[in-house]
């Protein structure tokens, strides 16, 4: 089956004055996919994802999201997106319900927030500030707000850092469950268990550059084929197998 | 798919909503904009009522069955202070009472008595009225005795009838601009530097919404805020202290409107604050040298008139004298808002130039 491109990206560049920050990168997005970049901090993972989420502006390079031109048709892009940002905070002293009911009159749609919260399994928290939730919800939530216009695609920038294991695999089921409801996901992490279990293809940034983009499977066989040996002996588990198999996979809100 | 035609009215007044839930549960707008202008209104409420009082010992050994004494107990200035012979001295000297009386029957006839007052160094313009009260009574009580001379001249006086200007008429229009300044200022500042640094507007630049309507509806729920506080404010101040309402509901809302109009002015003075913050602990110090000045200086408190002339000039120059003047003028003299088109243009002046800075320096983040 012939995949359809959703996210082209063609010679972007960013430069901060005389700081390049990213280099005239290029790569693909398929529809229905979970792209992930990876990359280590300050690698330009995040502007490269502003651009694309309309945040910030290009110095040169065409991007095209959803059909739409991104130099052209911003406005357009923003009601196919679903944005996540590192560390965004919500209005302040409004409950989950009327921050989804807000967001809906910012889309200008009309949203039922309680199958919306229901989704991301926070019904219970409707008229609980943002505030007041442990760190898993919080992420949860941010992923609602990216749901709420129906977006073809979503963004997620770093959404578990700083989770622990449980809440960490709760939202890497709920990411699942979206995009085989059809949504195409571009994520950032730093953290490559994540990107293996999640991610159909990833790009690694270093330095404002791309320097491989592949499946997470096709890269560790190339790695493999290429004679590189783990320096210990890998086991069938891990430590952070352990945990859970000793803590167990409920979640742990606060 | 082919997108609905997107509202940007409902954008603005989706963030209008929350924003207007947003003040109402946070303390600090609640307490700023009507807890302290009320807790003002109340003080000088209640102090402002009674007018002067000139307080007086009246001595233990004193006679208290002659037409001096009895025509000053009438007298509602006058206000009688029993107490022991010692500590009334002490009062005295200490400026507590004002005057010290005793009357003594004249054992030896004619004058009939003799009124003995001490007054004090301590309270010289009490001792004052007190002394021209004292002759107007004892004026005519010496003309009515048999064989005093026909009167050379007859003091014929009238008062003309006047609206009474009580204290409340002065506070209250003050308090309530006031309270649209800190509203203005402290709200609006705080509000865009925590959505600033928080990443909310960064979030709301990823929906379709657009700058203005960011803008617009935050201005829509401060004023919304503002407009229900002016209203409540004016209410206490009307029915329980008597807050003078010439032509009652249509006073009102030229208030309202010149309300507006003055908070208007100062979201401009908000927004520049938020951008010339770097975060939210630089808010208050600027805050502050914007409404500190403007609550000494405009007539919130004193009439400016009161003011050495030096500093007149300043007053002069700020927008919440203007807003309070005219305020006043509305509320007490019944004046329309044609009538204030001076005060109306140096506002709008004030706020043409205090937006181009606005613009200038806001950041979005």
């Amino acid at each position: 089956m012939e995949k359809s491109i959703i996210i082209s990206v063609g010679n972007l560049v960013k430069n901060y004055d005389k700081f390049e920050a990213v280099k005239s990168i290029s790569f693909e997005v398929y529809q229905g996919e979970i792209f992930g970049l990876l990359g280590p901090n300050g690698a330009g993972k995040t502007t490269t994802l502003e651009i694309m989420e309309t945040l910030r502006d290009k110095t040169s390079g065409n991007i095209n999201i959803g059909g739409y031109d991104l130099a052209k048709n911003p406005n357009e892009i923003k009601h196919i997106i679903g944005v996540q940002l590192q560390a965004a905070g919500y209005y302040p002293n409004l409950n989950l319900t009327e921050l989804i009911k807000l967001f809906s009159g910012l889309y200008g749609i009309e949203v039922n927030a309680i199958s919306l919260l229901e989704k991301v399994s926070l019904t219970d928290k409707a008229k609980a500030k943002f505030k007041e939730l442990s760190g898993g919800q919080k992420q949860r939530f941010s992923i609602a707000t990216t749901l709420i216009n129906q977006p073809k695609i979503i963004f997620l920038d770093e959404p578990t850092t700083g989770l622990d294991p449980q809440a960490r695999r709760n939202l890497w089921d709920l990411i699942l469950e979206i995009r085989s409801a059809g949504t195409t996901i571009v994520l950032t992490t730093h953290y490559m268990d994540e990107a293996e279990i999640l991610c159909d293809r990833v790009a690694f940034i270093d330095n404002g550059e791309i320097i491989g983009i592949n499946s997470p499977d096709q890269f560790i066989d190339d790695l493999v084929s290429s004679g590189f040996e783990r320096k210990k002996e890998v086991k069938k588990a891990n430590l952070e197998d352990v945990f859970i198999n000793l803590t167990g996979k409920d979640l742990r809100e606060d | 798919m082919k997108i609905k035609k997107y509202s940007h009215l409902k954008a603005t007044l989706a963030i209008a909503r929350a924003s207007f839930k947003s003040i109402l549960r946070s303390p600090s707008a609640v307490v700023f904009s009507l807890l302290f202008p009320l807790i003002f209104i109340v003080v000088f409420g209640f102090i402002g009522s009674g007018g002067i009082t000139v307080d007086v010992g009246l001595a233990n050994n004193s006679d208290t069955i002659n037409p001096v004494y009895k025509t000053l107990c009438k007298i509602d200035v006058i206000k009688f202070i029993d107490g022991n012979e010692k500590q009334m001295d002490q009062d005295l000297e200490k400026g507590r009472i004002d005057a010290i009386l005793n009357i003594q029957k004249n054992p030896k006839g004619l004058p009939a008595y003799f009124v003995n007052v001490k007054y004090t160094e301590a309270s010289k313009e009490k001792g004052s009225i007190l002394k021209s009260v004292l002759s107007n009574v004892i004026l005519p009580i010496n003309a009515k005795a048999n064989d005093a001379p026909p009167p050379v001249a007859e003091l014929k006086e009238t008062t003309i009838r006047g609206r009474e200007y009580k204290t409340i008429d002065f506070i209250l229009p003050g308090q309530l601009g006031f309270a649209l300044l800190s509203t203005g200022v402290f709200g609006t500042a705080f509000v865009f530097i925590s959505l600033r640094l928080t990443l909310v507007i960064k979030r709301f630049f990823a929906t379709p919404v657009t700058k203005a309507s960011i803008v617009l509806g935050e201005a829509v729920a401060r004023i919304v805020f503002a407009l229900f506080t002016a209203i409540f404010i004016i209410v206490v101040g009307h029915y329980a202290f008597g807050f003078t309402l010439i032509n009652g509901v249509t006073t009102v809302i030229n208030m309202l409107i010149l309300s507006t109009l003055g908070l208007i002015v100062f979201l401009g003075f908000g927004l520049a604050v938020s951008g010339v913050a770097k975060n939210e602990s630089m808010v208050p110090p600027i805050a502050n040298i914007i409404t500190l000045p403007q609550f000494l200086l405009s007539g919130t408190f004193f009439s400016i008139s009161a003011f050495p002339s030096w500093l007149q000039p300043i007053s002069k120059a700020l927008p919440l004298t203007y807003l309070n003047d005219a305020l006043r003028k509305v509320a007490f003299e019944g004046a329309g808002l044609w009538d204030v088109h001076h005060q109306i243009l140096i506002l709008l002046i004030w706020g043409i130039g205090i937006y181009a800075v606005a613009v200038k320096v806001f950041k979005w983040e």
